[in-house]
């Protein structure tokens, strides 16, 4: 647990500037791209202009000839060198039984291209500008084919894989099923919904770049990539694609602008730049600019489902089913099989205590990016469904929303739900109390009737979410067809001045870990985050790790230092102790000071670790020299962040353009590490939330499959005038299964804001049918129709 | 972006030699359009001639009746002219509604008038105010500038030098931007002028385009009111993503309503 040093101005709960940030805001960053290599050659890939294309043939001749044109690869040049296709890493299961259906995905397509974007070839060349003009010169005669856009009609079109005649991937269910039919044959009230989770495009800040080496005097191969989890990365290329053997190749991710889950994934292009670093003999570089990124970084979301509520007489929830329609893109990246299932499904019950629920999600494959995990992965797309349908059940049956939620709130812990999960500890009700008081809900009639003076459309909507983070236990999850196991690791080095270094298996692309990870080891030691260096990213320094996504590395990785930190602590409390030479159990460390209390003598914290490594006088029990201690940390279950979102909109009826008016958030994220981080980790989230809700959406060409929406021009990002001063709090339970009490942060603000977005819209114009987003064309014309 | 020559003109004359003797030219000014097009690859000049910092292309002038602003002034400076400001307060608040603070500092009057981009602010504002278009062989009414999509009056290697700007009596600009790329879905302007009024629309057709209707029924009753129930016919007007041609022929008939009113 924290430590009783309230002295401590940089431990657990301190309010740090991040230690990082300086490097970041004044341009001395070292992302991939700022790399260089000595004798460096660039990348361009050629990529599918159709979404479904036989590949005829490909003629490099003129491509060769572009001056500085040092190579052109394609998948046959893959194909001989044995190299393995992309994969996806978690099996699902179809109700029958079967294994989901894996389509090929190689690196560089073979004979057939199936989605606009889709990798055909690289062409190596001197500069960069070469490697492009040789890329436009590379000839592929494509044989054009009707592509598979829908995906309401996917499952009766032609096949994506010849897997799959149908292009379902699994069709998989969760739940009660005889139980749930139950529920709704006694139930007074049935409540459904259509509802669709728009597709988007992640966008991280800085995008995708690879630098791929081949030493050819030892052999090995190394890495630069922009990736969330390089060990990850490294086992992946090693043990399926087969680049080189694990303890051959090196995978760095240096700083890394913003992942959001779209940097999880092990891509193509970086695995063929490793490839043909080798090939060429050079180092092969590859950065994506923003167009490229549009197209060929996975995208989220995007179901389509159909739910339906059964209620009692008096509100109570008796039985919940859903059916659900994922769209896994053209291909199965390397999460994406495991984001509408095992992070959706097991997340339908939300903050209620529903006895009954039924849950079946098909995978489709369509002639689209692929899709996989982005800021929430399942856990928006089960909030925004449940939240937009208890709110219609409120509706449908004259009560107040906040009132309905809490009739319903699961109150007893631990609960278990009928979609596998074990609620361990929470407090719905402080946080809705809280919110509603926040925003003062019982005002809002007042607000609505001022708004109204000013001809406008006041609506206010509630939101409250619960997701699943901390993942995940491994035994549980190997269970559920991972293909990994989901701990992490931590090693902290003392260094004989009592200076340490840490080195996690967690990523930080943006979450501030070299400054969170520090507080942790400053609360553990008392000394001052400024002792502490934080070291992640690259395998070659650091031991095998998961990586960061799901808001983990809080509640897992944080584990883990927490248990190597208390590792250390057992050993230099015993050097202390032998030092001071008084009974172990007697020492105590405070702010950095080892202290005897029965003689009041005392050794500083680089006292002792200077002992460790002197080793002039260690216990004489046969202790090993040094201080250095190492930590797996495998979770007992998900932790439970939950809380509640109210947002208030005024819409102008005569345009459409829904202002947000006032935003609440009130969170539980268990033990807050730095508040300050915690709150910027919200205010991002909730910038994707609320872009999902108003503004963003991925949308291809029904008929010809190209990306309509593939730059900013047409892709609406969120910007800071389209966002309100948020106002934000947090109640805490603190998490019963791991050492600190963390829950996890970063992604709950994109997973409980879309739908008290769209409740407001719907509250305001009177229609819950309104859809994400809800631009102001589609707000007027909701208001058009109901006119 | 592709390789080209890049020629800067110390004067408007050496300009046109320059642009006379490439195979394939193309004059910048700010560069806001040219140079991301160039960067996406979708435009391959032999030459760009830079005419950005001519001398001959920069001031602001304001006499009692007009005001005249050289084609190489950047957006910032007419946003942020005390004069401009003074004499037509809806140019030089139009002038701070143009894309974001990088593009108003170095996107010019002249770049974007003649790249007559369907979407632009500028053409709203010569169009309802009247603005004679200066080039530096002849005077171009407003009325005859913008022909059609990114299609101007100009002839090749042409070159905008300033435009006039008659004062009017009272005018406004109200624009609905398009919420990702933030130009204008529907932009407004209206003019007001010794009994005369322009109604300039951009954004929602292949160009910028007056509503006779709404001049007339304006003339007669200067209110907001006075166009409440007219409505452009939606069979030319763009169509997309953003915004069907029916919710921009509406959003014309607000905006206009709305520019009545904010001229108070």
């Amino acid at each position: 647990m924290a430590s009783s040093s309230s002295s401590n101005v940089t431990g657990i709960g301190a309010p740090v500037r991040r230690k990082e940030d300086h490097r970041f805001i004044t341009g001395k960053g070292r992302y991939t791209d700022d790399i260089n290599q000595p004798g460096q050659t660039w990348g361009s890939f050629v990529r599918s202009p159709h979404a479904h294309a036989g590949i005829k043939s490909i003629d490099k001749s003129a491509a060769l000839a572009v001056p500085g044109v040092v190579a052109v690869l394609d998948g046959k040049d893959l194909a001989a060198d044995e190299i393995g296709g992309l994969i996806c890493g978690w099996m699902i299961h179809s109700k029958d039984g079967s294994e989901m259906k894996a389509g090929a995905h190689p690196a560089l397509a073979l004979d057939t291209v199936r989605y606009v974007g889709d990798h055909v070839a690289i062409v190596i060349a001197e500069t960069q500008g070469a490697a492009k003009d040789g890329a436009e010169a590379v000839v592929v005669d494509y044989d054009g084919r009707p592509a598979v856009i829908d995906l309401a009609t996917a499952q009766k079109a032609a096949p994506v894989h010849e897997v799959s005649n149908d292009n379902t991937v699994y069709d998989w269910e969760l739940g009660l099923k005889a139980e749930t039919e139950a529920a709704f044959e006694k139930a007074a009230h049935i409540v459904s919904i259509d509802i669709t989770n728009n597709r988007l495009v992640p966008n991280a800040m800085e995008p995708r770049a690879a630098i791929g080496c081949f030493d050819e005097g030892t052999g090995n191969y190394t890495l630069y990539t922009t990736s969330q989890n390089p060990h990850v990365a490294r086992l992946i290329l090693s043990a399926f694609i087969g680049i080189a053997p694990e303890h051959k190749l090196r995978v760095v991710a240096p700083d890394v602008g913003g992942g959001f889950g779209s940097k999880i994934f092990v891509y193509a292009e970086e695995t063929v730049c490793v490839w043909a670093a080798k090939k060429v003999g050079r180092p092969v570089k590859w950065t994506c600019d923003r167009s490229e990124a549009f197209l060929s970084d996975c995208h989220g979301r995007d179901h389509i489902s159909h739910a339906e509520l059964a209620v009692s007489e008096d509100g109570k929830f008796l039985g919940l089913r859903v059916k659900t329609l994922a769209n896994l893109g053209a291909y199965l990246s390397t999460f994406s099989s495991s984001v509408p299932t095992y992070l959706y499904g097991t997340l339908l019950s939300g903050q209620y205590a529903i006895p009954a629920i039924y849950v079946e999600v098909d995978g489709i494959y369509t002639h689209t990016a692929p899709v996989d995990a982005y800021r929430g992965a399942g856990r928006p797309e089960a909030a925004y469904l449940v939240e937009r349908l208890v709110d219609r059940a409120a509706h449908q049956l004259g009560r107040d929303p906040a009132e309905l939620r809490k009739q319903n709130f699961v109150r007893e812990f631990p609960y278990e739900t009928p979609v596998i999960m074990t609620y361990d500890i929470g407090d719905f009700d402080a946080s809705l109390d809280r919110a509603m008081e926040m925003i003062d809900y019982k005002g809002f009639d007042a607000r609505r009737a001022e708004a109204a003076t000013r001809g406008k459309l006041r609506g206010i909507g509630i939101s409250t979410y619960i997701e699943a983070c901390g993942i995940a236990p491994s035994k549980a999850v190997g269970s559920l067809g991972a293909g990994v196991g989901l701990w992490e690791s931590a090693e902290v080095r003392v260094n004989p001045t009592g200076s340490v270094e840490v080195l996690t298996g967690s990523h930080s692309h943006g979450q501030g870990h070299e400054t969170t990870f520090a507080q942790v080891v400053s609360d553990k030691f008392g000394i001052p985050i400024e002792d502490v260096e934080i070291v992640h990213g690259d395998t070659d320094k650091v031991q095998f790790g998961m990586g960061t996504y799901g808001s983990r590395s809080g509640a897992v990785g944080m584990s883990a230092l927490a248990n190597a930190c208390d590792k250390v602590t057992v050993k230099a409390k015993r050097i202390a102790a032998h030092l001071l030479e008084v009974p172990v159990d007697e020492v105590t460390l405070t702010d950095g000071v080892f202290a005897a209390v029965s003689t009041n003598e005392t050794l500083a914290f680089g006292e002792v670790s200077l002992a460790a490594y002197m080793a002039h006088n260690l216990p004489e029990d046969g202790m090993e020299p040094g201080l250095a201690e190492k930590a797996f940390y495998d979770p007992e279950n998900f932790t439970f962040p939950a809380g509640c979102h109210i947002c208030e909109v005024e819409i102008d009826p005569e345009t459409g353009v829904t202002r947000i008016a006032n935003f609440v958030a009130v969170d539980d994220f268990g033990t807050v590490i730095n508040p300050m981080i915690v709150e910027g980790q919200v205010h991002g989230g909730l910038a994707q939330g609320i872009g999902q809700a108003l503004l963003e959406e991925g949308i291809y060409d029904k008929d010809s499959g190209q990306l309509i929406t593939g730059s900013y021009m047409d892709y609406t990002m969120p910007r800071a005038d389209d966002l309100p001063t948020y106002q934000v709090d947090m109640t805490i339970t603190k998490c019963p299964s791991n050492p600190l009490g963390i829950k996890g942060c970063g992604e709950a603000g994109a997973i409980g804001s879309p739908p008290a977005v769209i409740n407001a819209v719907a509250h305001a114009i009177g229609n819950d049918d309104i859809a994400m987003p809800a631009t102001p064309q589609r707000v007027w014309r909701s208001l058009q129709e109901s006119a | 972006m592709y390789a080209f020559n890049y020629k800067k003109a110390a004067s408007l004359s050496e300009a046109k030699t320059l642009f006379a003797s490439g195979d394939d030219p193309l004059l910048m000014a700010g560069g806001q359009t040219l140079i991301p097009t160039l960067k996406q690859r979708l435009a391959s000049p032999s030459d760009v001639i830079d005419i950005s910092k001519l001398a001959e292309l920069k001031g602001i002038e304001v006499s009692g009746d007009g005001v005249v602003i050289g084609a190489g002034q950047v957006h910032a400076s007419v946003q942020n002219s005390a004069e401009v400001k003074e004499a037509i307060p809806a140019l030089s608040a139009l002038a701070g509604e143009i894309g974001d603070p990088a593009v108003r500092h170095r996107g010019t009057l002249g770049g974007s008038i003649a790249n007559s981009d369907p979407t632009a602010d500028y053409p709203a504002a010569c169009l309802a105010l009247g603005a004679t278009i200066h080039t530096e062989t002849r005077t171009i009414e407003a009325d005859d500038f913008f022909t059609d999509l990114f299609e101007t009056a100009l002839e090749e290697g042409e070159i905008v030098t300033k435009v006039s700007f008659p004062v009017p009596d009272k005018a406004a600009y109200v624009k609905f931007p398009n919420p990702a790329s933030r130009y204008a879905i529907v932009g407004v302007f209206v003019a007001q002028k010794g009994g005369k009024v322009r109604v300039a629309v951009t954004g929602a057709g292949s160009k910028v385009f007056r509503v006779a209707a709404m001049e007339t029924a304006l003339e007669s009753n200067f209110s907001a009111d006075a166009i409440g129930e007219i409505a452009v016919p939606s069979g030319d007007l763009n169509s997309d993503l953003h915004a069907s041609a029916d919710y921009r022929a509406h959003l014309i008939t607000v905006m206009a309503k709305r520019a009545v009113a904010a001229c108070g």
